[in-house]
């Protein structure tokens, strides 16, 4: 389907306009559709095609259930507590030794309450050793646990070919292929894995300068900068580029990394509520007229801190709206497309292709290599003198071990393969291939009946679950036939909405997305998730139509 | 046949009721006490409700019946 003419510079030029899908005409899914219908004549040039999230609030039932759950477990969590505390049960967290009984306590009992009693009991979810590449399918230890998840012992046997329905491997390029790999492993043997330096010390490599080469003609930017870890990109650039007397105004749901830059930076920090441009108009409206706090004068700078897609909900940023923001009371945009790189638009470019805006709109744009591109580290792309005051400014140029070779080669093997550079078409394959699965895959989950959040596009799919209980009972169920999910729980997302969250690939094939939905089909029946009241649209053959794409 | 999915569908009420109240995830000694408060409480209520339910509804019957009319008073105190 790819036009072989169009993609050897890696740019699309008629596929543009396919793209415009207005589906106007037929009654969609409800919960909430913002799209050009709902905001006025400016709204109406600003989206070019509909943009429709979800999220669906569930019956009345399934809170007080929830909290019924809740209830039961934090009543026995006391009664354990109790029975520890008066050694009626043996101990099994963290404590001081005997002689230091007397000091200031070193380990806050009240606070990991819910670590305790909640946690632990089902533990076994999480952190499972893995023992092969994260592909489509991976292999697995099997571990068993005597004494309820406190400790764990493996039994020897793998569990093999579980599908992977957890890993960030949006493009599939988690492979061992040893064509694919070809130019990695000459770099291995070229250059060794360590660099045992910094960037600004004697870690710059020609990898390097290659690779941040490459990044900005990818993304369309004058220059760009890596770094050897995707967290560690944002917790140390942001304080380099902003300070005290500075504002931030961070998006509800952002990323620790983020929060973390922020904090360490010193700056003022303001929250707007999650992709809500009137509270963030406000906000800044806020910030221009009032200023600093006490002295009431003009901030420094005002950078605004949002996500491509936000990997807990599944939502794509408004990225119109903010940018018509930001050129509206001069404030800068600094984007994190860690999920988004790779993943959406039409090339993979990102959130900012999908909505057909030029990268000269967002000030710094920032991304991660863990997700799509099957290896490890960072980037910040903008323009050259941005980047320039980045490689002498930031703490991890300073002070961080750079990016190490073979992980730099991978990157520009799967980059290039993107761009089509190597002269094949599978970059753009994998682009039009986890689309389809994406859209494929949240069609029939909204189908079955289960509550979905997020944009129709992203590949972050998260499932609700609600209930503590059934946490627990899903991953482990899901594991017994055979695929490994992740659940997420309380301290990750509102202790209401605890959910499995499902990341797609374009690696999947149909039957293997197939064995899912209908292990997914069984087992919603089986745990009674499938809580959405509103069932599949009432012209299903109308809505085939519309749709570009054909599944065949 | 019927016995059998009678059987499975009490299963499956069972291991809502477990998923519900967090009972999936409490180690046997930790259910058993939770069953027994649970099935007390109800044995509890439900005899309190044997004993006087009856008394209430034969009580709030005569009151009806005195606000009714006085004809049918003198059969209903021979009953009693």
């Amino acid at each position: 389907m790819a036009n072989p003419s169009a993609v050897c510079n890696g740019h699309l030029h008629h596929h543009q306009k396919q793209n415009n899908l207005l589906k106007s005409g037929v009654c969609k899914k409800n919960g909430i559709t913002k799209g050009m219908k709902k905001n006025g004549v400016s709204n109406g040039t600003l989206y070019k095609k509909t943009f429709i999230e979800h999220f669906e609030q569930a019956p009345m039932y399934v809170a007080v259930l929830t909290f019924v759950g809740f209830g039961v477990g934090t009543i026995f969590g006391y009664l354990r507590d109790f029975m520890r505390a008066w050694g009626l049960e043996k101990r099994n967290i963290a404590e001081e030794r005997e002689q230091q009984k007397d000091f200031v306590p070193l380990y806050q009992d009240f606070e990991t309450f819910y670590t305790r009693n909640l946690y632990m009991r089902i533990r076994d979810n999480w952190n499972r050793p893995v023992c092969s590449v994260p592909g489509p399918q991976f292999d697995l230890m099997e571990r068993v646990t005597d004494d309820y998840n406190w400790t764990f012992r493996f039994t020897g046997r793998t569990i093999k070919n579980v599908i992977n329905m957890g890993s960030y491997n949006y493009l599939g390029f988690a492979e061992t292929d040893v064509n694919a790999l070809k130019t990695v492993t000459r770099e291995l043997q070229k250059y060794g894995t360590g660099i045992c330096s910094t960037r600004q010390e004697m870690g710059t490599l020609d990898k390097h300068v290659e690779l941040e080469k490459l990044v900005a003609k990818f993304l369309g930017v004058e220059d760009a900068m890596v770094f050897g870890m995707g967290f560690a990109t944002n917790s140390m650039n942001i304080p380099a580029l902003v300070g005290k007397g500075c504002l931030i105004l961070s998006d509800e749901l952002n990323h620790t990394s983020l929060v973390l830059g922020a904090r360490l930076s010193g700056a003022t920090i303001r929250i707007f509520k999650h992709n809500n441009m009137q509270s963030l108009e406000k906000l800044l409206r806020d910030a221009i007229i009032y200023g600093q706090p006490r002295s009431h004068r003009a901030w420094r700078k005002i950078i605004i801190l949002v996500e491509g897609i936000y990997s807990m909900e599944g939502s794509i940023v408004r990225l119109p709206e903010i940018v018509s923001l930001k050129t509206k009371y001069k404030a800068y945009l600094y984007l994190d497309e860690a999920h988004s790189i790779g993943a959406v638009g039409a090339t993979g470019r990102g959130v900012v292709e999908y909505f057909g805006m030029s990268p000269g709109d967002v000030d710094v744009l920032m991304g991660t290599f863990t997700k799509s591109f099957g290896a490890a580290g960072g980037y910040i792309a903008g323009k050259k003198d941005l980047v320039d005051f980045l490689r002498t400014h930031s703490h991890s140029a300073v002070y961080a071990t750079s990016m190490c070779p073979p992980v730099a080669e991978q990157i520009i093997r799967a980059m290039k393969c993107l761009m089509g550079l190597d002269g094949t078409t599978q970059g753009l394959q994998r682009v039009r291939q986890l689309g389809k699965n994406t859209r494929y895959f949240r069609r029939r989950l909204h189908e079955m009946g289960f509550i979905i959040y997020g944009n129709d596009d992203s590949p972050v799919v998260p499932l609700l679950l609600y209930m503590p209980g059934k946490i627990g009972a899903f991953a482990r169920r899901m594991l017994e036939k055979n695929i490994g999910v992740v659940v997420v729980g309380f301290p990750a997302t509102p202790i209401t909405e605890s959910r499995a969250r499902f990341c797609v690939s374009a690696a999947h094939t149909r039957e293997m997305l197939d064995t899912v939905l209908n292990a997914l089909d069984e087992l919603g029946d089986f745990l009674q998730l499938k809580y959405s009241r509103y069932s599949k649209s009432s012209h299903p053959e109308l809505y085939e139509e519309t749709r570009f794409e054909h599944e065949d | 046949m019927d016995i059998k999915s009678m059987k499975n569908y009490l299963y499956w009420l069972y291991c809502q009721f477990e998923l519900i109240t967090c009972s999936y995830l409490m180690e046997p000694w930790e259910k058993l006490l939770f069953y027994t408060f649970n099935i007390t409480m109800l044995v509890m209520i439900s005899y309190t409700a044997y004993i006087f339910i009856p008394v209430h509804i034969s009580t709030a019957f005569q009151f009806f019946l005195h606000l009714l009319g006085n004809q049918y008073e003198n059969t209903v105190s021979i009953v009693k």
